[in-house]
């Protein structure tokens, strides 16, 4: 019998091997569906089962957050890709042996991101992110146009310099670790770290923490860092879009933040919340900036996921329990939203058949339906009530404001300038004189409808049950 | 005791020279060979910690370094090479003299960095992660200052000789995390060829530069 935390990577990993079996992609996109279901109740199922601390694995309230949103995500993202992927066949941008390698690759990128997430163990999460970014990388280059060779190239190029220097911070987080614990694993384990945080010698902390910031903060997406990012998300196929922006970015936030609470074990190490609140600043008003001048609309809100990742890294940099909350809950209202908008985009592009926004015109007119579900979609990322993400951004910036008022005005001015671009190219969009062609759209809506209920729901009313778990979770993260 | 530091010293640094080998190189083949010459001595580097330091276990990563690194890569480079026909010269962005200058300092950083900052707890094997940093650092500018996609690829297995470098003079760190490495670099490989050759399929050629203009903003 398996416990949870171990089913959350093993039926992934088991279902890759046997979609790379299978031939036929409505089976195996039928498979990817079923999977990705058992994965996301295994990872229900984490969130009941006790807390565990082992030689390798880790189950505690502030990784089971992140599985069940990985999970969750993974799902309906399957779902989406199942019904969106055919499309791709007719259009003949993808045979059906890329397909089978597509499917095949997005459960070993699923159960890659859950052994980052439950590894308590160093090197293992290094491992987990590396190979999934790895996945990614290919799965960007999947369409094999020259853009897409070019997004791809310049991701592997930024991703694994940014993975080789999140490396040698690892190594270095050992050395810190290795005259307390002594040679080989205990030196790698999360949970003995943590617990000898107190003892390490300060200045290698430092360094390895310079290390581990920038690369992984190359992955989280951080402003001087984030070059990669737009691109990929354009060039790649959608489902892969909506699991960058959504899960790929929060695991690689992950690996920061518990880096973040090794040092803070360290009172004479270096506080990373000034850093981090600098950085999370740049990358937020950057990208609210760079908002105007996008005219593809992945690349849009590729540029709007570097913003919520900003605002994140902000909030968690100002530490304490209820800026961590506010950060933890925003994490998941921008996974569930930004995925859905890149559902709905999928469902655009296909109507439209492109992805530029000068043919984007006149949705309303054309597909009714789809332009009100976008629409929402896009109020609910811009902050609007009633949706969460309103509810977050409002959290993030009150207790900003209740513990340094001057500091507060810079993410509220960012998120103005990114609200004003949002409105702007959905007036476009939606309204706007109804421009080139007009297809019938096959895929499922029911992923996009799905999150963004859940979005409008934690909106209104949270389940004291999950506010539970992430005051939990933000308690840990001190 | 004192004697096998030294010579890992020894092994470490010519693995820095042929770092700064690989920068001035002016042929593609050239290149490969540096690179393969800097693989081996990371392999007999390794083997020697395995065998002064009692740890058989990093014999496995001593052969991967060399099987792998050492012939495997560097023949299926320059059977790219030969296939794609590019014998010609290594474009670079900067000349050799600027590249080399900025690789004094680096080390010089490196060399300042860890020495200040790990001066308390580690013994001898500080020396050694001084010059495993460096040889990351390098390899990371010869990343930057070379547009060729060949030459690039060896610019980043370069820069994980230097990771392995470092991971084994962290005394017992787990055999895991360097077979990963090994397996990593293999992977990245395979992505690399890919690309490069599909870079070549689409744009006739690997200079890196003809990329630049697909950026799709500028559709």
């Amino acid at each position: 019998m398996i416990a949870a935390y171990q089913a959350v990577v093993l039926v992934p990993y088991g279902a890759a091997v046997m979609l790379a079996a299978l031939p036929g992609y409505r089976v195996g996109a039928a498979v990817n569906v079923i999977a990705s279901a058992a994965t996301f109740a295994a990872g229900l199922w984490l969130l009941v089962s006790p807390q565990l601390v082992g030689d390798y694995a880790i189950v505690d309230e502030f990784n089971v957050v992140f599985v069940a949103i990985n999970t969750l995500v993974g799902f309906t993202t399957a779902l989406f890709s199942a019904s969106y992927i055919g499309h791709e066949i007719e259009t003949g941008r993808l045979s059906p042996a890329f397909l089978r390698f597509y499917h095949a690759m997005f459960q070993a990128m699923m159960g890659s991101m859950n052994l980052a997430l439950i590894a308590n163990n160093i090197g293992l999460m290094w491992v987990g992110l590396e190979l999934a970014t790895l996945i990614t990388v290919v799965m960007v280059g999947l369409y094999r146009t020259p853009q897409a060779i070019e997004a791809a190239w310049k991701y592997f190029i930024l991703a694994s310099v940014g993975i080789s220097l999140a490396f040698f911070g690892t190594i270095l987080i050992y050395l810190a670790g290795q005259p307390i614990l002594g040679e080989g694993v205990p030196s790698m384990t999360w949970s003995l770290l943590q617990a000898a945080a107190a003892q390490m010698d300060p200045a290698i902390l430092d360094l390895a923490f310079i290390f581990l910031l920038i690369g992984y903060g190359t992955k989280v997406g951080l402003a001087p860092l984030h070059a990669w990012l737009p691109d990929a998300h354009a060039e790649g196929p959608t489902p892969i879009s909506a699991v960058l922006s959504g899960l790929l970015l929060n695991v690689a936030l992950y690996a920061l933040l518990r880096f973040k609470m090794l040092l803070a074990g360290q009172p004479a190490a270096l506080d990373p919340g000034p850093i981090m609140i600098v950085m999370g600043l740049v990358s937020l008003v950057f990208a609210a900036f760079m908002l105007y001048q996008r005219r593809d609309i992945k690349r849009f809100f590729a540029y709007s996921s570097i913003e919520h990742m900003g605002l994140m890294v902000f909030a968690f940099g100002m530490g304490g329990p209820l800026a961590n909350f506010a950060g933890l809950l925003h994490m998941a209202m921008h996974s569930l939203t930004k995925s859905s908008i890149f559902f709905a985009v999928g469902h655009v592009a296909q109507a439209k058949g492109t992805q530029r926004f000068a043919e984007i015109r006149g949705l309303s007119v054309t597909h009714p339906r789809l332009a009100v579900a976008f629409a929402l979609a896009v109020l609910a990322i811009a902050g609007l009530p009633p949706f969460g993400v309103f509810a977050s951004e409002f959290l993030i910036l009150t207790t900003t404001f209740a513990r340094q008022p001057w500091l507060a005005l810079l993410p509220a001015f960012g998120l103005l300038v990114g609200f004003g671009a949002l409105l702007l190219r959905l007036q476009d969009t939606i309204f706007g004189e109804p421009v080139g062609p007009a297809h019938r759209v096959d895929a499922s809506s029911v992923p996009m409808v799905l999150h963004l209920m859940l979005v409008l729901t934690a909106g209104l009313y949270l389940p004291p049950m999950l506010v539970g778990w992430f005051r939990r979770a933000a308690e840990l993260l001190g | 005791m004192k004697i096998a530091y030294e010579i890992s010293h020894l092994l470490a640094g010519i693995m820095l020279v042929a770092s700064f080998a690989l920068l001035y190189q002016q042929r593609v083949g050239a290149v490969i060979n540096a690179f393969a010459a800097q693989s081996i001595t990371l392999a007999l580097a390794v083997a020697w910690a395995a065998w002064s330091e009692h740890r058989p276990d990093l014999f496995i990563t001593a052969a991967i370094a060399f099987g792998l690194k050492g012939v495997v890569i560097p023949l299926a480079l320059r059977r790219t090479v030969e296939r794609l026909g590019i014998h010609r010269e290594v474009e670079k962005v900067v000349g050799v003299g600027v590249a080399l200058v900025v690789g004094l300092a680096l080390i010089g950083l490196s060399q300042a960095l860890v020495v200040k900052v790990t001066q308390r707890t580690m013994g001898l094997g500080r020396d050694e992660l001084a010059l495993a940093l460096a040889i990351v650092l390098l390899g990371f500018l010869m990343m930057i200052v070379r547009r060729n996609a060949v030459t690039q690829v060896v610019g980043f297995m370069s820069m994980e000789n230097g990771l392995i470098l470092a991971a084994t003079g962290a005394r017992g760190m787990p055999l895991v995390v360097e077979v990963s490495v090994a397996f990593s670099v293999l992977i990245a490989l395979f992505v690399f060829a890919v690309f490069v050759f599909r870079i070549r399929e689409r744009f006739d050629t690997i200079d890196i530069e003809a990329l630049d203009r697909m950026r799709g903003d500028r559709r």
